[in-house]
């Protein structure tokens, strides 16, 4: 373990001499600095690598999240639609939602709320009387999702390829839409949705304050936001656990299963460059939402921010 | 110290520092994914270079110590289409080196360009020599007038594991054969490999023979010189 610190501490200062290198010759060139993964580049030059990497994984996205998080991923997204508890008429805006897995989930969720409540009225109407049946049919016909609706954006064309494709293959169509858009300037109009989620997203967005304004604009009064992202793991030893895991690990699968070891190499880089818990809670706050909380997953591996625009 | 270097600095562009844990998971991932899908050359390429460790530098020394190898070291010559004459090679005699290599690319649509380019090996010069040998390899199809169908490749990594010593070659050949019926592991076994672990043997050293130079030489007067038996 002390080899493999050393190895990170290494690559890191070594990093550090090559950014001060390659700052010198950038100097005044084009747009503000930032990050990818472990490198400093502009803002530009990551918006363009971020999307090379998601169309590179794509096609492999989904196997690649049961191998890496050995399916625990799908559990993490499970709690997260259990948190919203959606009832049957929600708008819902999935940002990053790519190839569909929170869009699939919520519409599971409503259909089996509706299915329940329908159930409910029937057994209530076994006691009703020949009028009070007949006025019932003059009731509008709800659909089975009870009029629910979710809208996938996603900023890269070939994530919501792959979900699109999902999507017909699972049979979901009703009350879904795929629309293309940038989360730092969503194509919505203000106080449109119900509830906002960016699901393992938001770490890639450039600008994560201008995306967090952008939900607070297109969220009603009352609108809920969720992020699921990873975050830190303040325990030391499963600190170190995890960091061997990440960064020995990850990107060899990447390499073995989707042939990329490079996308995967960013991922666990990026993972580490994201703001802590608390610092995502405070920038969510400075956006405009209320009552903002967080709630961690597996020892902070993975967190849940909530808030309200209320 | 030089190896905690190595990890840290590109030593090639497409270089990818890695440790000997990632190495010895790649191995194994590479090992295990070529086996299952062996239209993953990407894999057997990432195994190849995982585990050349022994072989790479004594392949290198090899062509240190012969006076076509060194100069092939040198110049660094690589075989690309793009530095290839294919018209002029076209026009050369039947039975030369350069007119049969062009017949074999065309007959088995195969390119000199989608060989993978070295990625996990921490040395430039012997990332250069696996990458020669990759090159090569098309060539060693021509000079043992094997096809590229899975019994043509098991009997070409049949003749570069007794060459070469590569662990993924060895992999290759004994594990290649997996996958061929019975008909065809008999003909393998009865013909083809002892062949090819007699001409592997017999031979001298693939890899220190400078082809770009030879494309005019009649492929029998190679064969001879490297020390080929006649195919079977």
């Amino acid at each position: 373990a002390a080899g493999l610190c050393a190895y990170r501490v290494l690559l890191l200062r070594c990093g550090g001499a090559l950014r001060t290198l390659r700052g010198c010759v950038r100097g005044l060139a084009a747009g503000p600095e930032t990050h990818f993964g472990f490198q400093t580049v502009t803002e530009e030059e990551r918006r363009d690598k971020i999307y090379q990497v998601f169309e590179s994984v794509a096609k492999k996205y989904d196997v690649m999240n049961d191998s890496m998080s050995l399916g625990i991923h799908r559990v993490w997204k499970d709690i997260l639609m259990h948190k919203m508890n959606p009832s049957p008429g929600t708008m819902l805006l999935d940002v990053a939602g790519g190839t569909g897995d929170i869009a699939f989930r919520f519409i599971n969720y409503v259909r089996s709320v509706r299915e329940r409540q329908l159930q409910r009225k029937l057994k209530h109407h076994q006691n009703l009387s020949w009028q009070e049946i007949a006025e019932s049919y003059r009731e509008d016909k709800l659909r089975s999702h009870g009029d629910s609706q979710v809208v996938v954006c996603d900023i890269n064309r070939e994530m919501l390829k792959v979900g699109k494709q999902k999507a017909q293959h699972l049979g979901y169509s009703e009350g879904l839409s795929w629309v293309l858009g940038n989360a730092e300037e969503l194509p919505f109009d203000d106080d449109k949705f119900d509830v906002y989620t960016i699901a393992f997203g938001i770490r890639n967005v450039t600008r994560i304050d201008l995306a967090l304004q952008e939900a607070y604009r297109v969220l009603k009064p009352g609108g809920r936001f969720l992020c699921l992202e990873f975050s830190h793991v303040s325990n030391p030893l499963l600190s170190r656990l995890y960091d061997l895991y990440s960064f020995q690990v990850i990107p060899v699968l990447g390499e073995v299963i989707a042939g990329d070891w490079k996308s995967y190499q960013y991922l666990v880089e990026s993972i580490r460059r994201f703001p802590p818990q608390e610092e995502l809670k405070a920038m969510i706050e400075d956006a405009g939402f209320l009552k903002v909380d967080y709630q961690n997953l597996n020892w902070g591996i993975v967190a849940i921010h909530s808030g309200f625009k209320l | 110290e030089e190896e905690e270097e190595g990890w840290c600095y590109q030593l090639y562009p497409g270089h990818i520092p890695t440790s000997p844990l990632q190495k010895a998971l790649l191995a194994a991932g590479s090992a295990l994914m070529a086996l299952r899908d062996p239209y993953r050359h990407d894999m057997v390429a990432v195994l190849g270079e995982t585990t050349g460790c022994l072989a790479l530098p004594n392949l290198r020394d090899k062509m240190k110590h012969h006076p076509e190898g060194y100069r092939i070291l040198q110049e660094r010559p690589c075989i690309r289409l793009s530095t290839l004459d294919m018209t002029k090679l076209r026009g050369l005699p039947d039975g030369a080196l350069g007119r049969e290599y062009v017949r074999f690319l065309e007959d088995n649509k195969v390119s000199p360009d989608t060989r993978m380019p070295p990625k996990f090996v921490d040395d430039e010069e012997l990332a250069y020599v696996i990458q020669r040998y990759r090159e090569v390899h098309d060539l060693m199809h021509t000079l043992l007038g094997m096809p590229t169908n899975m019994l043509g490749e098991v009997v070409v990594k049949w003749f570069e594991a007794v060459q070469t010593g590569l662990p993924m070659c060895v992999l290759g050949a004994v594990f290649g054969p997996v996958r061929l019926s019975t008909r065809k592991l008999q003909v393998l076994a009865t013909e083809l490999v002892p062949w090819a672990i007699r001409s592997g043997r017999n031979a001298s050293c693939v890899l220190n023979v400078y082809y770009e130079q030879r494309w005019e030489q009649p492929v029998e007067s190679l064969r001879e010189e490297i020390g080929i038996f006649p195919p079977p």
